[in-house]
């Protein structure tokens, strides 16, 4: 590997990326855009379905409730965890039927609001047979639940399309085919690449974050180190992805197509928008294997639990150890033409 | 002294069609080689096989005496045909890009004089004519102060006068002692900066020399042209005479002889035209078709 070939190849990829202007643009504008969307669109759901959560089997005669239509009504173990997912807007109410029947609500959910009210409708003596909880600590808004999952899918976005498509566009104007008449390896190629894209991340990211915490003011409870390693880790996993697509591929449009291919299943399945709790459980099983899953679930705990390093440790090595995989299997499928 | 590129038996294979079938040639320290050929005769995938960026099915190629090492493409220069550089770059960080893959890099103001390309530095790529354009793609395979230079039809698409100018340049390489392969269509080309040819046609090479000794081993002296029409409804041709395409075209060192052997057939000679045999003749002999001809 020689140095001054890949700092050469990165200052030449990051000198194309700035200087469109166009391409700058959009990297940055458009995720404060949707973030904002976002927040405009969820300030005022309109949704039937709603999702409870219930800790205990429940006893005769107070069944009523658990009939009602459009519903969900999910079992819970944990009752911490159950409480956390109610202040994260995963489930709108959370009822407790172990003991003297009591339920817990994030009051700034209106998707909760309307649940109690069906809650408390059902029961004939509510008042005397209902507590009501409230959920301690900060409440969390759905926009506050979404943002690290937007950030984190922006990080997938460029990470693939910046390397993948562009390795494609090389290859098919012939750039890769100048480069392969020159001594700078394919190996020195590809670190240039992430590098490259890495810097591009990082620098777009922290410009995200702090846009739309200026605008939205959402909850930063964690360690900035540990949230910027999660998404470093993130974009080596998601950028190694966008190589191995583009090892060999000569079509724009193929590429697109493998890399829509890659990125629509982690935005759904990943928790992005919404949380998976109660779908089904192969979805969930395939959705631990999305490095877009782990970024999310780590950004969140980072951002809304306050988590350390220590704690999203595991997410960071599970990220690079995709990263690595994904990184060896491109290296070794490239092909300059 | 032994050649500086020695080719022997190359041979590649795409789907379908023998792009490359058993060329062979050896090409001197410091001479200008052409390779000359139709479109598809398979001069680039020849030339792609020598700069290293295609892989041959079969056959050897030394350098210097040797099998091609790591340090080959530290020392050779490539122009291709088509290529393209990064978007949004100037001139001067295309070059600055290249200058940092090599090891030997000639002086950037030296080259920077010897293209031509003093007042382009700051402009980007993408706005370059395409006599600048080959100008700056010259300049790259010149980067690295090259033993070996591979020119793929550098000059096809450009105007008289900046194929002219780009001959100048081509010129001034082999003044430097620099050693040329060329690959081109155009014949003037050739004859201008070619010490050795070898014409290929359909993978094959079918002749190899310097141009002037193919002229003379393929015609005498001059050509004699006449149109077709010209000879009037008679089939047979006038003795000495073959027909080229619309012309009846005869080879000879005695054009008087040639003249009155038109003179006797009455053959009228408004449309007579005699010339020195070129290099488009010599080619159409040989394949019997023109080189713009695929």
């Amino acid at each position: 590997m020689n140095t001054r070939r890949i700092l050469a190849v990165v200052t030449a990829r990051n000198r194309e990326f700035y200087r469109d202007k166009a391409g700058l643009g959009w990297n940055i504008f458009m995720p404060v855009v949707m973030v904002l969307g976002l927040a405009f669109i969820f300030s005022n759901p309109d949704e039937t379905l709603y999702k409870v959560g219930v800790l205990g089997a429940p006893p005769a005669g107070q069944t009523a409730f658990l009939r009602t239509l459009h519903i969900r009504f999910i079992a819970q173990d944990d009752e911490a965890a159950a409480i956390d997912k109610v202040r994260y807007h995963r489930i709108d109410l959370l009822l407790d039927l172990r003991g003297a029947p009591r339920y817990w609500v994030n009051d700034l959910s209106p998707r909760g609001y309307i649940v109690e009210r069906l809650l408390l409708q059902s029961y004939a003596q509510p008042a005397a047979g209902l507590t009501r909880e409230a959920v301690s600590g900060r409440a969390v808004r759905y926009v506050d639940w979404v943002l690290p999952g937007v950030l984190a899918m922006n990080v997938m976005f460029s990470s693939l399309w910046g390397v993948g498509w562009v390795i494609v566009r090389y290859r098919k104007n012939g750039v890769l085919r100048r480069l392969r008449a020159t001594p700078l390896t394919a190996g020195e190629f590809l670190v240039a690449q992430i590098i490259s894209r890495l810097l591009v991340v990082s620098g777009v990211t922290v410009l995200v974050f702090a846009g739309t915490h200026a605008l939205l003011d959402f909850p930063m409870r964690g360690s900035y180190l540990a949230l910027g390693l999660v998404f470093f880790a993130g974009a080596i996993a998601l950028v190694s992805l966008g190589l191995m697509v583009s090892a060999r591929v000569r079509s724009e449009e193929l590429a697109d197509g493998l890399l829509n291919l890659m990125s629509w299943p982690m935005m759904i399945m990943s928790g992005v928008w919404f949380s998976l709790e109660g779908t089904n459980v192969w979805a969930q099983r395939i959705a631990e294997f999305l490095p877009l899953t782990h970024m999310v679930d780590a950004a969140r705990r980072v951002m809304l639990d306050g988590a350390g390093l220590d704690e999203v440790g595991f997410e960071i090595a599970v990220l690079l150890g995709i990263g690595s995989v994904l990184l060896t299997l491109a290296a070794r499928t490239f092909r300059w033409q | 002294m032994p050649p500086l590129l020695q080719v022997e038996n190359l041979i590649k294979h795409y789907p379908g069609v023998r792009a490359v079938d058993g060329v062979s040639f050896a090409v001197a320290q410091g001479s200008c080689f052409g390779l000359l050929g139709p479109n598809g005769a398979g001069k680039t995938t020849t030339l792609e096989i020598l700069e290293g960026v295609t892989d041959a099915d079969q056959g050897d190629i030394l350098f210097r005496a040797a099998p091609r090492n790591d340090g080959y493409r530290q020392v050779i220069g490539i122009q291709f045909q088509h290529t393209a550089l990064q978007e949004f770059q100037t001139v001067r960080d295309t070059l600055q890009l290249f200058a940092s893959f090599y090891a030997r890099r000639r002086p950037m103001d030296e080259l920077i004089e010897l293209c031509h390309l003093g007042e382009l530095l700051g402009r980007d790529t993408a706005k370059l004519s395409g006599g600048q354009r080959q100008r700056l793609l010259l300049a790259i395979a010149l980067i690295n102060d090259p033993d070996l230079v591979f020119l793929d039809e550098p000059t096809t698409g450009l105007d008289p006068q900046s194929r002219r100018n780009f001959w100048q340049l081509i010129e001034g390489i082999k003044r430097a002692g620099k050693t040329i392969v060329l690959t081109t269509h155009y014949m003037e080309e050739a004859s201008v900066l070619c010490d050795e040819i070898a014409v290929i046609d359909r993978g094959r090479i079918i002749e190899q020399g310097r141009p002037e000794r193919l002229l003379e081993k393929h015609f005498p002296r001059a050509l004699v042209r006449i149109p077709r029409h010209a000879l009037g409804p008679a089939d047979d041709l006038p003795a000495g005479f073959e027909l080229r395409g619309d012309y009846a075209v005869a080879a000879t060192s005695d054009i008087d002889r040639v003249l009155s052997t038109l003179n006797r057939r009455g053959i009228a000679l408004d449309e007579l035209h005699i010339s020195s045999p070129t290099l488009d003749d010599l080619f159409l002999k040989l394949t019997g078709h023109g080189l713009r001809e695929a």
